[in-house]
């Protein structure tokens, strides 16, 4: 598939409002102006984009949602906090293709009536939001963005908005708290933000990737969209390759593409000629898949199918050389890390299942500790406030289920059964947090 | 945290909670600081104007380096809202210092996908160089250590930050000659995307 997010990311001034205009630049938002709402909305719908953040949920369904009947004001917010584990797309985009996340927002405002988006990007991006601040700037003077749109007499604003280090600041009601100043802690639902999001507003949350996808949708149509990727999965997606992989990076590709082949073609297969151990197919939160299972379809159903997720794409190739109990024992630090603490399971679990892990990974660990494992996890998982809770739970869980043998031989032989060369060497010292 | 016959609960206990670094001095933004914060706060509805909590701190932090007791007072006069309100966010977010930081934080990734390529032992050939612990800061005020989570390019892993600059695919026996070259060239010396030519889309 030629690509269509990733096409020009390699040309020298790629990122300018020039280079954009030259390639067709903003003529999905002017096809979207000359359309009712209502009709955009009808349009990505039938093109069947699903959401790019890791629920895949359909776009154009999250856009009907919104109340239109309403006197407050609607707003769109752009999830660009990009902090799962594996994931690094947003990042390129924005970096290298910045209008094309301001076209899709404004098309976003023109569908649900908003006038106002704000894009949420995570406080490490400095240098990205750096790029998008310019041209932001750069499409204000020239008349795409704020009073009087391209002189269609249309007017909307973009905002950016810079967070401060939360990965449960992406959770997108989490991220609505941190964009109204507060901690990033979720909010019950419902109400949806669809209904009472920013402000209490009507508000729709979308991924960079999302939005990116939109104004090629409004260019040429909902059925070249769909048919560029296998049923229901339509579009161009960005994967994420990261590990132990000859070359990992960003890569785009037609939803109709093989796990095996993005590991073994698009990214030189494993490093080093390695064997192959097993990857995690969307973020660091999703069951493992092993080596024999990657014969499926990455797209959305074809990764549930074999019993994961597709999530945020974000494949993480594990070799030989990886102990899978020191693998989930490194996710638990992260998640113990990011528990946001508003829910008791999750707070508290997070914190056990790394004590647990830490053990049996020292070589201090009982058999018991295995059972223990699984007892914490499972009150954690689908207990919380949000879906954070459920992917903590999951490191643990999933490598228990394939590689148990492993842990065993841990507890057996009073050591890490798999070192290698590129972890620790000093005595695992005390981690200090 | 719950009680439990066979917990040692002080052991256990995480709160974190620090009282707010005072260092006994009376903070109050530059005027221009303060200029850009009202700049800032426009972009918000005026019931929203609690947003500007994030951006203001940044703007202490700028002209600082930390946030200081009196700083989290002047942001909630700045933004009318209560100190405890700006405590509680401070609290939370790891990009806000709440003590004094040496003049390079230096950041290692130490999430999965940078833990495959060598982040391990990235941390601690730094701690070697540096002659500290992650979470520390040497006697000259030069370095802080610290290890984070995920910085979100895991393709370019091992991931340094340092500031808010970055620094790619640090190899561990590199890191004793990054932070040589910093103290000789600071952030000249880090050679992250934002250094580098476009051609690193891929790979
Ligand atoms: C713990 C947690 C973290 C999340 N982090 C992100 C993130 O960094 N970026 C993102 O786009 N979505 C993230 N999401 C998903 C968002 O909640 C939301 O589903 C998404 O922004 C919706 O956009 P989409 O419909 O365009 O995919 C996260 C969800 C959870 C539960
Ligand atoms: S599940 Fe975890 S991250 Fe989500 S609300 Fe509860 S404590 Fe916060
Ligand atoms: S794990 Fe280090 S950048 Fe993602």
């Amino acid at each position: 598939m030629e690509p269509i997010l990733t096409k020009f990311v390699r040309e020298p001034h790629c990122y300018t409002l020039d280079f954009y205009l030259k390639h067709e630049g903003y003529q999905g938002l002017r096809t979207a102006l000359g359309m009712k709402p209502n009709d955009v909305i009808e349009l990505v719908k039938a093109s069947g984009l699903k959401g790019r953040g890791g629920a895949g949920f359909p776009a154009g369904m999250k856009w009907q949602f919104v109340v239109k009947d309403t006197p407050k004001p609607k707003y769109i917010v752009c999830n660009a906090d990009e902090s799962e584990p594996g994931t690094f797309k947003d990042h390129l985009l924005m970096e290298r293709n910045p209008h094309l996340l301001f076209e899709g927002c404004l098309i976003a405002c023109h569908a649900i009536g908003a006038k106002v988006a704000y894009i949420y990007i995570r406080g490490e991006f400095l240098h990205v939001q750096h790029v998008l601040e310019q041209q932001l700037e750069d499409a204000y003077k020239k008349g795409y963005v704020g009073k009087n749109v391209m002189g269609l007499g249309w007017d909307c604003d973009i905002f950016i908005h810079r967070g401060a280090g939360a990965y449960e600041a992406g959770e997108e009601t989490a991220l609505l708290e941190s964009l109204e100043g507060k901690r990033a802690q979720p909010r019950l639902k419902p109400p949806f933000p669809a209904i009472a999001g920013l402000y209490g507003a009507p508000t729709a949350v979308n991924n960079v990737e999302t939005l990116s996808n939109v104004p090629s949708i409004l260019l040429r149509g909902a059925e070249w969209y769909a048919a560029l990727g296998p049923e229901k999965n339509g579009g161009p997606k960005l994967y994420c390759i990261s590990g132990h992989v000859e070359r990992p990076g960003v890569y785009e590709a037609s939803m109709n593409i093989t796990l095996r082949e993005l590991i073994f073609n698009v990214a030189g297969g494993v490093r080093d000629g390695r064997p192959l151990k097993a990857v995690i197919p969307g973020g660091s939160s999703v069951p493992i898949l092993l080596p024999d299972q990657l014969d499926i379809q990455a797209s959305f159903d074809g990764v549930a199918k074999a019993g994961s997720l597709l999530g945020s794409a974000g494949i993480i190739v594990l070799d030989d050389t990886t102990c899978m109990v020191w693998l989930a024992e490194n996710l638990l630090r992260f998640y113990r890390h990011e528990s946001c603490g508003k829910c008791t399971p999750c707070r508290e679990g997070t914190q056990w299942l790394l004590n647990i892990l830490e053990k049996i990974e020292r070589g201090e660990g009982e058999m018991k500790d295995l059972a223990l494992l699984e007892n914490v996890a499972g009150l954690i998982a689908g207990k919380t406030l949000c879906a954070f809770g459920d992917a903590a739970a999951t490191p643990a869980l999933t490598t228990l289920k394939n590689f148990r043998g492993e842990y065993e031989a841990h507890v057996r032989e009073g050591r890490c059964t798999v070192p290698a060369p590129w972890r620790r060497r000093t005595a695992a010292a005390a981690h200090s947090h | 945290m719950s009680f439990h016959p066979k917990i040692d609960y002080r052991e256990f206990h995480r709160s974190t909670r620090k009282m707010p670094y005072d260092d006994g001095k009376v903070f109050a933004y530059e005027p221009d600081n303060r200029a850009r914060l009202e700049d800032i706060a426009k972009r918000y509805p005026p019931e929203g104007r609690k947003s500007a909590i994030l951006p203001a701190l940044y703007l202490v932090q700028r002209q600082l380096g930390y946030i200081s007791l009196s700083s989290m007072q002047h942001v909630a006069e700045a933004i009318g809202c209560t100190a405890a309100e700006v405590e509680d966010v401070v609290s939370f977010y790891t990009m806000f210092y709440t003590r004094p930081m040496g003049k390079f934080v230096v950041q290692v990734c130490r999430t999965l996908p940078c833990a495959l390529r060598g982040a391990e032992r990235v941390t601690e050939e730094l701690t070697t160089a540096l002659g500290i612990q992650p979470n520390d800061t040497d006697s000259t005020g030069t370095f802080t250590l610290m290890e984070v989570e995920c910085l979100g390019a895991c393709d370019r892993a091992p991931l340094v930050m340092v500031n808010d600059s970055w620094h790619e695919c640090l190899q561990p026996e590199d890191a004793k000659k990054l932070a040589d070259d910093l103290r000789a060239r600071g952030e000249d010396a880090l050679t992250g995307c934002h250094h580098q030519s476009p051609d690193r889309a891929k790979g």
